[in-house]
């Protein structure tokens, strides 16, 4: 009953209204695919932000080139090798992977590597050391000292 | 006069902070109880001077005085008093001095709640805090005086960025310098410990209030930041990966790294060296955060004006401040492995795992950050590091430790049966997998990323819920559960949360962009937007186009919105300032674009919806909420309660 | 010893810092230098029937400077550029960009015109096939059309002796 009357309600309201309104884009798949490769690209005249995000003109003169492009049917590779002929990698947001960026996409594996390598050396050496009784009352004597104090 | 009054303020904190740095350090390692009593007075003294020298500076914002230049340059006549207030620390200047402020109180507070600690500890800490202090004031004086004159002066300022114009910005500043500096405490009791050698329990036990009080201040920091972008940036993102976040971020993943193995070092009294290095390397990225946001080596939206010579001072203080404890630590730190033996599957052992995934995550945050400089100072050309390098490298890293974050906190020390473990867990490891893989079908089919939040976020709240049952199973009543437990299940369940926030709004936020002449309407998610077209508006120091726009559900008004397009007067800036419907279950956002004719009667309008967005920050404020508690432990207060400390003492952090 | 690691990694950190801190972040090197300045046929200012492109200046070095009437720091450039064709014999070709108030034609005709031509990029495509981010942007081309420097920012009097100049000499313009 609730369905019908809220159906009834909407198809009331939407009659009073004028009409739905119509996308800014002209072709919407085009869009989709604009703003998720333009997420990865940078804007080249702003500080920091994505070609996707930016007001600024030559973002918007690269959207309107980009988007001509993909109607022309080019593929997202063959429109951003168009934009890095013309800026250099300095215009992607997730850099290629090339030698001089081995450092960069390895680094973190890297680190993780040579943390894990530390946390395996420290526990092998922490499981062979004896339960040194000293450091128990060490620990008692800095108690000790934390409630006289 | 007041400007003049304010600068001279600031020399005699200058000359204050040298009193506290040299007399007490000079005392502590003489034995001499005199000297070593000029601490608390000077650390005092100096914050006193500071609030004097701000009130100058927020004095003359507010009477408009555009003689100064600090004034002129970012605050108006028309601006409105609250912002007034805050363009104070708008710019570098102001931002810098509430920069030493804030060390001068977390100096004060030492000199005020470390009654139980021995003399030579105090003298060395609120000493070695001095000797920051020393150097951060004299950067102000030298390069980045906040009351410099300007004669003549402008008939009017230039106003704030109306960016900042926003009062999610009002106390993001000084929360996020409350916490940036406040691990300036641990560093300066790591480098205490150091110089005199004791190194031991007691040491982890007083770092660790002061340690997890400024977490909590740096996560407060961190969310309103992210919450005033996510509102003023005008197209609901909340993260963006930009070098002023990450600047912000590395010192948070270090801190967090540095709390947990400070509870290693002072129940267990392991770890020591790695927990001082910690502490050292924490700071070090506050003051590496100040030096990347204020001397333009790295271009970012948020960065300060810069000026080679503001950069050259903070490097060659970064080099004498870290340096110098780096080698400190180097020559002191001790060589004998302390603590006592532990097994592969022991609380010890899981929480040096979160410390490798920690700083493994923030190394790649530091790399990521610094590449485009690394390889243009190579002159190996240039390139950009954004989000999507984040987004890749950091997700998977974290998720590891936020899997172990379930296992961690119910592992005993020493030493843990597996088998026990997983009798123990398997039921909520079931729950976790499969809810995980369920939600998301039940939502817009299968999304691996989805079921990977919706799995950790569930996983850790099970185990949050466990660890009360098996607590309360061994005899113990929810009321007398220490505060530390309290607060590291509060911050470890707001995790969980805040992931799921994140998860849902991840994944499942709906967006469209659509051209509306007043009267047009369009639907998103179930919600039917009407555009009621747009009125002139004026504000104080703005004209805006103020849209209405009624959101309704099943022919139902929900809300009406009032999206603005403002044009602020002095900088003829154009803002978009979006409007937001919050809830519990999702936020509906609404900003205006452009104009599309003539007569302003069709505009450009985007829709929103944002499912659970705010559990981001619900979840996140029970994270700080957790701090705030764990920091406030009874055992952290036992001292001081027998000496009958003043009552204010026992309230702290509460 | 291996204590001693954070220091080192500290160091070496210091290291790239301070050589950071005499680099311009924003400031990015063409990725065009060394291959051919990319072709196009666009009108003339001022010359209706006219049109320009690149092909005609082979066998000449030249300038490409790239500016528009709206653009603020052009005009400081424009007379830094008036004096330099006034004192010697130089081919600059001002790439009129983005003019949508069509300005530039009344522009030259008050301020004097150092170019040699002056192609009508109204679209900006040009530019962008350029690389062009802002004006001024100036390019200096060699004999076979190559682009051998890329210049970002207005030229001053003090840029001009100790890039321009150098570079001139040794393609031998």
């Amino acid at each position: 009953m609730r369905t019908i009357l809220s159906s009834l309600l909407l198809f009331l309201s939407l009659s009073v209204h004028a009409n739905e309104a119509a996308l800014n884009a002209e072709d919407p798949v085009i869009e989709a695919r604009l703003v998720k490769m333009a997420e990865d690209l940078r804007c080249l005249v702003c500080q920091n932000e994505s070609l996707a995000g930016s007001n600024a003109e030559l973002a918007q003169d690269l959207r309107r080139e980009v988007r001509a492009q993909m109607k022309a049917g080019k593929s997202d590779q063959e429109v951003i090798a168009y934009l890095t002929e013309r800026y250099g990698d300095f215009v992607l947001y997730r850099p290629p992977f090339k030698p001089v960026t081995y450092l960069l996409w390895l680094g973190p594996l890297l680190f993780l590597g040579i943390g894990v390598g530390i946390w395996y050396l420290t526990l092998k050496k922490r499981r062979n050391l004896k339960e040194t009784p000293v450091d128990e009352k060490q620990i008692a004597a800095a108690a000790q000292l934390l409630e006289e104090k | 006069m007041i400007p003049e009054l304010g600068h001279f303020a600031i020399i005699i904190a200058l000359l204050l902070a040298i009193t506290q740095a040299v007399l007490p350090l000079v005392g502590a390692q003489r034995g001499n109880l005199t000297l070593m009593a000029v601490a608390r007075p000077a650390a005092q003294g100096q914050f006193v001077f500071l609030i004097i020298a701000y009130a100058c500076l927020v004095y003359s914002f507010l009477v408009n005085d555009f003689t100064v230049e600090n004034v002129a340059r970012n605050s108006f006549s028309q601006l409105p008093e609250v912002y007034r207030i805050t363009a104070s620390w708008g710019s570098h200047e102001g931002s810098l001095l509430v920069w030493v402020l804030m060390l001068a109180f977390w100096g004060a507070a030492v000199s005020v709640f470390s009654r139980h600690l021995p003399d030579d500890m105090v003298a060395r800490v609120i000493g070695v805090m001095g000797l920051i202090s020393i150097g951060f004031i004299a950067f102000l004086l030298l390069t980045s005086n906040p009351f410099d004159r300007m004669i003549p002066p402008p008939p009017d300022g230039r106003d704030m960025n109306p960016l900042l114009q926003d009062w999610g910005m009002i106390i993001h500043p000084p929360m996020l310098y409350m916490g940036y500096v406040g691990f300036a405490v641990a560093f300066s009791f790591a480098i205490a410990a150091l110089i005199s050698g004791r190194l031991d329990a007691a040491w982890a036990r007083w770092s660790r209030p002061w340690t997890t009080v400024a977490w909590a201040f740096l996560t407060l920091g961190i969310v309103l930041g992210s919450w005033w972008a996510y509102r003023e940036l005008g197209w609901g993102g909340w993260w963006f990966w930009d070098p002023t976040e990450n600047a912000s971020f590395m010192p948070w993943l270090a801190g967090t790294a540095l709390i947990h193995s400070l509870a290693v070092s002072e129940k267990r009294g392991a770890f020591k060296a790695w927990t001082v290095l910690l502490a050292l390397t924490t700071f070090s990225l506050s003051l590496l955060g100040t030096f990347l946001v204020r001397s333009g080596v790295l271009s970012s939206v948020h960065a300060f004006a810069t000026d080679p010579a503001r950069g050259a001072f903070i490097l060659g203080f970064l080099a004498v401040v870290i340096g110098g404890s780096l080698i400190l630590y180097a020559w002191r730190a001790p060589k004998m492995v302390t603590g006592g033996a532990f097994n592969w599957f022991s609380r010890e052992a899981m929480l040096l795992a979160n410390n490798v995934v920690l700083l493994a995550a923030m190394g790649a945050v530091l790399l990521g950050t610094l590449y485009p400089l690394l390889m243009d100072a190579l002159g190996m050309g240039k390139i950009s590091v954004g989000p999507p390098y984040f987004n890749a490298v950091f997700v998977p890293l974290m998720a590891p430790a936020l899997f172990l974050l379930g296992v961690g906190p119910l592992t005993r020390w020493k030493g843990e049966s597996l088998p026990d473990m997983v009798t123990r867990l398997k039921w909520a490891l079931a729950v976790a997998v499969v809810t995980g893989f369920a939600l998301p079908f039940t939502l817009e089919g299968f999304n691996p990323w989805a079921t990977l939040g919706f799995f950790l976020a569930i996983w850790i709240t099970l185990s949050v819920l466990i660890g009360f049952r098996e607590r309360l199973k061994h005899g113990a009543r929810l009321s007398s559960l220490p505060r530390t437990f309290w607060g590291m299940q509060l911050a470890h369940f707001g995790l969980a949360w805040g992931i799921a926030g994140m998860t849902l709004v991840a994944n499942y936020e709906q967006e469209k962009d659509v051209r509306m002449n007043v009267g047009d309407h369009t639907t998103l998610a179930g919600y039917t937007f009407t555009f009621k077209g747009t009125t002139e508006h004026d504000g104080p120091n703005y004209r805006a186009a103020r849209g209405t726009v009624e959101v309704s559900r099943d022919g139902k008004l929900l809300n009406t919105l009032h999206p603005e397009k403002r044009i602020y007067n002095a900088s003829g800036m154009p803002m978009t300032e979006a409007a937001v419907d919050y809830s519990f279950t999702s936020d509906i956002y609404v900003a205006l674009g452009e104009p599309l004719d003539d007569e302003a009667k069709t505009w450009a309008v985007r829709v929103y919806h944002k499912p659970f967005i705010n559990w981001m920050w619900y979840g996140a404020t029970l994270m700080i909420l957790g701090g705030f508690l764990a920091a406030s432990d009874r055992r952290y207060r036992i001292a001081v309660k027998k000496l009958e400390a003043p009552a204010g003492a026992v309230a702290r952090g509460a | 010893m291996k204590r001693w690691i954070p220091l080192v990694l500290f160091a070496v950190l210091v290291g790239f810092f301070a050589k950071g801190l005499f680099l311009n972040p924003r400031e990015v090197p063409s990725p065009f230098i060394g291959k051919p300045a990319p072709t196009f046929t666009l009108p003339v200012v001022g010359a209706a029937e006219r049109t320009f492109s690149p092909e005609e200046m082979k066998g000449k070095v030249w300038l490409l400077n790239v500016w528009a009437p709206w653009c603020v720091s052009c005009r400081q450039e424009h007379e830094v550029l008036m004096s330099l064709v006034r004192e010697r014999e130089l081919a600059i070709v001002g790439l009129n960009w983005k003019d949508k108030k069509r300005e530039a034609e009344q522009l030259l005709d008050q301020q004097g015109n150092p170019y040699v031509a002056v192609p009508d990029d109204l679209s900006g495509k040009t530019g962008i096939d350029y690389g062009v981010t802002g004006t001024p942007e100036t390019y200096v081309i060699d004999k076979s059309g190559v682009i051998q420097m890329k210049h970002v920012g207005p030229i001053t009097p003090e840029i001009w002796e100790k890039k321009f100049e150098p570079k001139l000499k040794e393609l031998g313009a």
